[in-house]
Order: structure tokens, then C-alpha cells, then sequence
């Protein structure tokens, strides 16, 4: 446990410390929802309508963009092979950088969805909707491409690679969280759906780890 | 401590290695030597378990893993001297005292650094950060990797006097080093010809 | 059994091996493909929806089979090689992520073309369609990975990670898009749900899925052979051999 707070208090002053990096990705989030009305046209009825799937796309992109903040500089610093030489649980310090990685991409980005929505046209229900799917659902984004970044970290540009990689991944979180809003919206019961998000946040939280693990240490292995 | 048999290792298409038998005991230093590329680093990689593309047995016989110093320190710019060597003492389950810190790092000649981010240090002084937590910890055997590169000769000399410290206290060194070590009086040499 | 199967995995074995193989699991493949698709254009009657557009189902369906088994066939090796750390098994993944992805696309494109004369679109974003483009992306995500990482001794290793991912969440993604597609268009015509097929249809098309698997292993078993050369070509017996050629 000490292990694990540890790490995590350590890559939070990390990340806090170069703050604009941990800033891109937000900004890449709202810009990208702001260029769909210029593209689509302004009628809020045609914006709410496509909103949920738009929002929650660019959510994937934006927790994407801001993979490589998770293990890039441990790698080329030499602080992951420390990490596995010393024979501390890899398992742990893996837990603890995607915690960390949740908390400046993920929980930002669902505390920027009420804002978006509004420019979006999403009311009530479906944005209360949309803000507990993202919730629920963001750390499984964080996890899946955590075992992108893992498998890639070793590659001078990997950004792009991770993106190919983990966007099929996403493919159910996607369709069940919007699924979720529209329902919400329509006023059907979402009491299924959330089920089903928490079975995957669970089943990600159990296997994600042991791709990650072994992917990192790979990296270390040259 | 260590009983290495039968390694060997091919990469890159080029044999580094074959049928090597590499041992370790207590108070005694092994030198690794060859030219470069000739896969001295590796072998420091497979013994510290790091690399694991190769054939043979590794066999340790110590109660902490040893502590491995690699061509990255393994210190991280945003980071204060501090703050890194205390995570990295962490990682050896040691939680040393300030008191402790400040004394080893004017040993090694970087005192007053303690709160300065490692964005502000040279690659030796980096290294030095790493260099400081082998005489915080208390792993027994400690693997270096051109431990002597990026210090100046007042730094050396330190160094060498806490390398034959640790020897003398039955610690284990392996290192790879272009100069034979004068100060280790039990000295295995293990030369990879490439 | 064991025994056979570590033999096997030596690459110089199963080079020797093949090579006997290899022959008559063409001539197979080729026979039976030829045979195959005289059959479906000429002599299967025509579909009483459909005319004779079905006649693309003989091409479009075998190899969407072939995409999805060649993944699992791919995660299998993976499998066999991050266990038993078997060098072919890494050749293996190596050599079936191309010809999947070549299944894959075919499925995608015949698919295509089926749903023109049947929906008047190019494109349908139906459930089955949806998940083989996906499965699509998985496969090329593989060739990427393996590209990226050209040079490292751990590319073998980490495709296989990410194969295993992929086949873990495989049936995920497919039942997630299906269960989309019914939220969607929950009354409309699917090219999957069709009704009970008479057996001169469906004869026909299992004749075809065989072929498929014939042509599938047929080449699979040519690029293994070209892998072993190309990894092996230090040793002593690849350069016998390629002397002798």
C-alpha cells in the first residue's frame, strides 16, 4: 500500500509540475467538440442530437492524446528499470500510475463535460448521463491504453501506433455509454447499463494490468 | 551470492557470449571487460534480471536484489534530488533520514543540492543521485555499469573508498570499467572478446 | 504427443516437413477453390430474394469465417509462443496477420459489393459488417505494431501480448456491435439473420469455407517457409539448402 501511495504522490508531483502537458489534451477535448458545429452547422436540435456520440469520442481522443505522459519518461529516464530490478510489485506500480494518469486526464475531462454539453445542447437527464458514464468509464479508457502504452513505450513516436491500437479496444465502452445517454434521454430505465459499465471497469481493472506488467517489462528487456 | 552458469546470449545476429560462468562471493569485486559493443552491458542486464533473451542459469543467493546502476541514472528531471533519492531508496524498502541524505550527498560532493529539481544537474551529477542511494541502502551486491564515467577525480576517489568499504563489509561488486580497480583487493576479471 | 509437438517447433523440422506437405496441400487448395466457385456461379439456383447477387455470399461469407478464425488461430500461436517461447509460434503470429487482414478486407469489400444490388448502397453499417471492420483495424494495429518494432528482439513477444488482448476482447466488441445494431435499426433486414437455407445453398457454401481453410493454410505454410529462411539465414542448414537450390 505504502508502495503504491508512494508512486502515486510521486507522479502527481510530476505531472503537476509540468502542468501544460497535462493541459493539452483538455484543451484538445474542447476544441475538437468545437469544430463539429462549424462543420455540421449551428441548429442546437442537430447539435444535441449527435452530442453524446461526439463528446464521447472526443473523450477517447483527448484520453489518447495524453497516453504518453504515463510511461514515456520512466522509460527514458531509467526510473522503470530501477523499478523492475528492485523487485517491487509491478503490478502495483502499475495501478498506481494509471491511478495517477485518471486523475489529470480522466476526472478532468468529466468535470469539462457539463461545459461541453452546454455549447453541445445537452440537457438535464442526458447530461447527468453523460457525466456518470464518463466516470464510470474513464478509468477502463485509462487502463486499455495503458496496455498500448506499455507495448510501445520503447518507440521514439509511439503516439499515433497507441491510438490504432487501442481505439477497437474502446469500441464497447463507446456503444454502451452512448447507448446509456440516449436512454436517459428517452427516459427509459439505465439501471442495466450502468451494470454493464461497472462489469467492464471491473473485468478491465483485473486483466489490463497483467497486459500492461508484461508490456513494461519488455520495454525494459534490450 | 551469485552462481551464473552456461550463459549465453546472441543479438543482433552477433554470439556476445557463450557457455560464460560468472560467480560472486562476499567481499569479492568482477570486472567485466572488453571493448565496446562487446556485450558488457548485457551481461550486466541479464545478471540484474532485466534481460531475459538468453540461455543459462542465474542463480542468487542474497536476501535483497541487488542494486543496479545503468547508462540512464534513473532520476527524473521535475523531480528534487531529494525527492528522487528518496523514491529510489523506497524501491529498496529503505526510508533513510535527512540527516543521513545531507551527509552522503557532500560525500559525493553535491551538498546544498538537496532541493534543486535534476532538470538543473549535469548527466554526472544525475548520476551521482543515483550513485548516492548504493551507500544509503543496504542491498549487499551492487551492479554498476561504467560507474566511473561523468565523475571527476575528487568524486573517484570517494567512490573508491565506499566501493572498498562495501567489499570490506562482505558486500559483492560487479562492475564493467576500462581501469582496473586498484582498491579491491579480491578482483575476478571476466573478459568478453568480440 | 508432447514429444511430436516440440519436434514440430523446430524450425528446421517443420521446414523439412512442409516441404512434403506443401505440394499437395496447393494442388488441394486450388482444385477445391476452382471447383468451389464453378459451382456457386453456375450451378447453385438463384436466391428467390436476392436473384443473383447471392452468388458473392460463395465469396463474402467463407472469408469473413476465415478473418475470424485466423485471429483465433493467430492468438493460439501467440499463446504457444509466449509459454513455451516456441520460435515458429512467433513466425506463426508473424505470418497470419497479413493473410487475416487480406481475409478481412476481401470480407469487407465483397460485402460491399453484395449490399449494392441488395440495398443500393456501398456501405451498410450493419452488425456483421460494423465487426469485421473492427476486427479489421485489430489486424492492421498488429502489422503496425510489428513494423514499429522492426528492429527489437521483444517485437515477438509483444505482438503476441497484444494478440492475446485482441482475442480477449474479440467476442466483446462483436456482441457489443450486434447488441448496437438491434438498438439501431432493431426491425430491418440483416445479411446474417437469414432464413433456414436449403441444402443446395448451404452445401456449396461449406465446400467454399473448406477451400477458404485449404488456400488459407496453404499459404500460411508458404509464408512460415519464407520466415524460417529469412530468421534462419545464418545456420548452417539454410545455407545448404539454398546452395543446393
Amino acid at each position: 500500500m505504502n508502495f503504491y501511495l508512494r508512486t502515486l504522490r510521486r507522479d502527481l508531483r510530476i505531472h503537476l509540475r509540468g502542468l501544460s502537458e497535462v493541459i493539452n489534451p483538455l484543451v484538445f477535448f474542447v476544441v475538437v467538440i468545437s469544430l463539429f458545429p462549424l462543420g455540421l452547422g449551428p441548429s442546437p436540435q442537430q447539435l444535441s442530437e449527435v452530442a453524446p456520440g461526439v463528446i464521447w469520442v472526443a473523450a477517447l481522443l483527448a484520453t489518447l492524446m495524453a497516453m504518453d505522459l504515463m510511461f514515456r519518461d520512466d522509460f527514458s529516464d531509467g526510473s522503470l528499470e530501477q523499478v523492475v530490478v528492485s523487485g517491487q510489485p509491478l503490478l502495483v506500480f502499475v495501478f498506481a500510475k494509471v491511478t495517477a494518469h485518471w486523475l489529470i486526464s480522466g476526472l478532468p475531462l468529466v468535470l469539462l463535460v457539463p461545459a461541453v454539453g452546454l455549447v453541445m445542447f445537452v440537457d438535464g437527464d442526458r447530461l447527468q448521463a453523460m457525466v456518470v458514464t464518463l466516470l464510470l468509464v474513464s478509468p477502463t479508457l485509462s487502463l486499455l491504453g495503458a496496455i498500448g502504452a506499455a507495448l510501445t513505450v520503447s518507440l521514439a513516436r509511439g503516439g499515433l501506433l497507441v491510438s490504432i491500437l487501442v481505439l477497437p479496444l474502446y469500441v464497447p465502452v463507446l456503444v454502451l455509454a452512448t447507448a446509456m445517454v440516449q436512454a436517459a434521454g428517452s427516459e427509459a430505465d439505465t439501471a442495466g447499463y450502468l451494470y454493464w459499465l461497472l462489469a467492464a471497469l471491473l473485468a478491465s481493472i483485473t486483466l489490463a494490468p497483467l497486459a500492461i506488467a508484461a508490456g513494461l517489462r519488455l520495454a525494459v528487456d534490450r | 551470492m551469485l552462481r551464473a552458469s552456461g550463459l549465453s546470449c546472441e543479438r543482433d545476429r552477433r554470439q556476445l557470449f557463450s557457455a560464460l560462468d560468472v560467480s560472486l562471493d562476499a567481499g569479492q569485486l568482477v570486472q567485466v571487460t572488453g571493448r565496446n559493443g562487446s556485450g558488457k552491458t548485457t551481461l550486466l542486464k541479464v545478471l540484474s534480471g532485466l534481460y531475459t533473451e538468453f540461455e543459462g542459469e542465474v542463480a542468487w543467493s542474497i536476501d535483497r536484489p541487488p542494486l543496479y546502476l545503468g547508462h540512464s541514472p534513473g532520476v527524473n528531471p521535475r523531480l528534487t534530488v531529494t525527492e528522487n533519492l528518496n523514491w529510489l531508496c523506497h524501491l529498496q524498502d529503505t526510508d533513510p533520514a535527512a540527516g543521513d541524505l545531507d551527509d552522503v550527498l557532500s560525500v559525493l560532493g553535491m551538498a546544498g543540492y538537496q532541493d534543486t529539481l535534476c532538470h538543473n544537474l549535469s548527466e554526472g551529477q544525475r548520476k551521482r543521485v543515483n550513485l548516492a542511494r548504493f551507500l544509503l541502502c543496504e542491498n549487499a551486491c551492487w551492479i554498476m555499469d561504467e560507474p566511473f564515467s561523468s565523475i571527476d577525480t575528487a568524486g573517484l576517489r570517494y567512490l573508491e573508498d565506499r566501493m572498498q568499504g562495501h567489499l570490506e563489509q562482505g558486500g559483492g561488486i560487479i562492475l564493467t570499467s576500462h581501469q582496473r580497480p586498484m582498491f579491491a583487493v579480491d578482483i575476478q576479471q571476466v573478459a568478453l572478446s568480440s | 504427443m508432447l514429444k511430436w509437438f516440440h519436434r514440430l517447433g523446430s524450425p528446421k523440422t517443420f521446414f523439412e516437413l512442409s516441404a512434403k506437405w506443401h505440394p499437395w496441400l496447393l494442388a488441394l487448395s486450388m482444385l477445391s477453390l476452382t471447383s468451389g466457385i464453378i459451382w456457386a456461379l453456375l450451378f447453385v439456383p438463384p436466391d428467390y430474394q436476392q436473384g443473383n447477387s447471392v452468388r458473392i455470399m460463395y465469396i463474402h461469407v467463407p472469408a469473413a469465417i476465415l478473418a475470424q478464425s485466423g485471429y483465433m488461430m493467430m492468438a493460439g500461436a501467440a499463446a504457444v509462443f509466449l509459454i513455451w517461447r516456441m520460435k515458429l509460434a512467433d513466425m506463426a503470429v508473424a505470418a497470419i496477420a497479413p493473410l487475416g487482414a487480406a481475409m478481412t478486407f476481401l470480407a469487407l469489400v465483397t460485402g460491399a459489393i453484395w449490399g449494392k444490388p441488395t440495398w443500393g448502397t456501398w456501405w451498410v453499417w450493419d452488425a456483421r459488417l460494423t465487426s469485421t471492420l473492427v476486427l479489421f483495424f485489430l489486424y492492421v494495429g498488429m502489422i503496425a505494431l510489428r513494423s514499429a518494432l522492426d528492429r527489437q528482439a521483444t517485437a515477438g513477444r509483444a505482438c503476441a501480448i497484444l494478440a492475446l488482448v485482441g482475442v480477449v476482447n474479440l467476442p466483446i466488441i462483436k456482441y457489443s456491435v450486434e447488441w448496437w445494431f438491434t438498438l439501431h435499426q432493431p426491425a430491418s433486414f440483416s445479411l446474417t439473420e437469414k432464413p433456414a437455407m436449403p441444402a443446395e445453398m448451404w452445401m456449396p457454401l461449406l465446400f467454399m469455407v473448406i477451400a477458404y481453410y485449404l488456400f488459407f493454410v496453404t499459404a500460411l505454410l508458404s509464408r512460415l517457409r519464407n520466415e524460417i529462411l529469412n530468421r534462419e539465414r545464418d545456420t548452417e542448414w539454410v545455407r545448404k539448402w539454398v546452395a543446393a537450390q
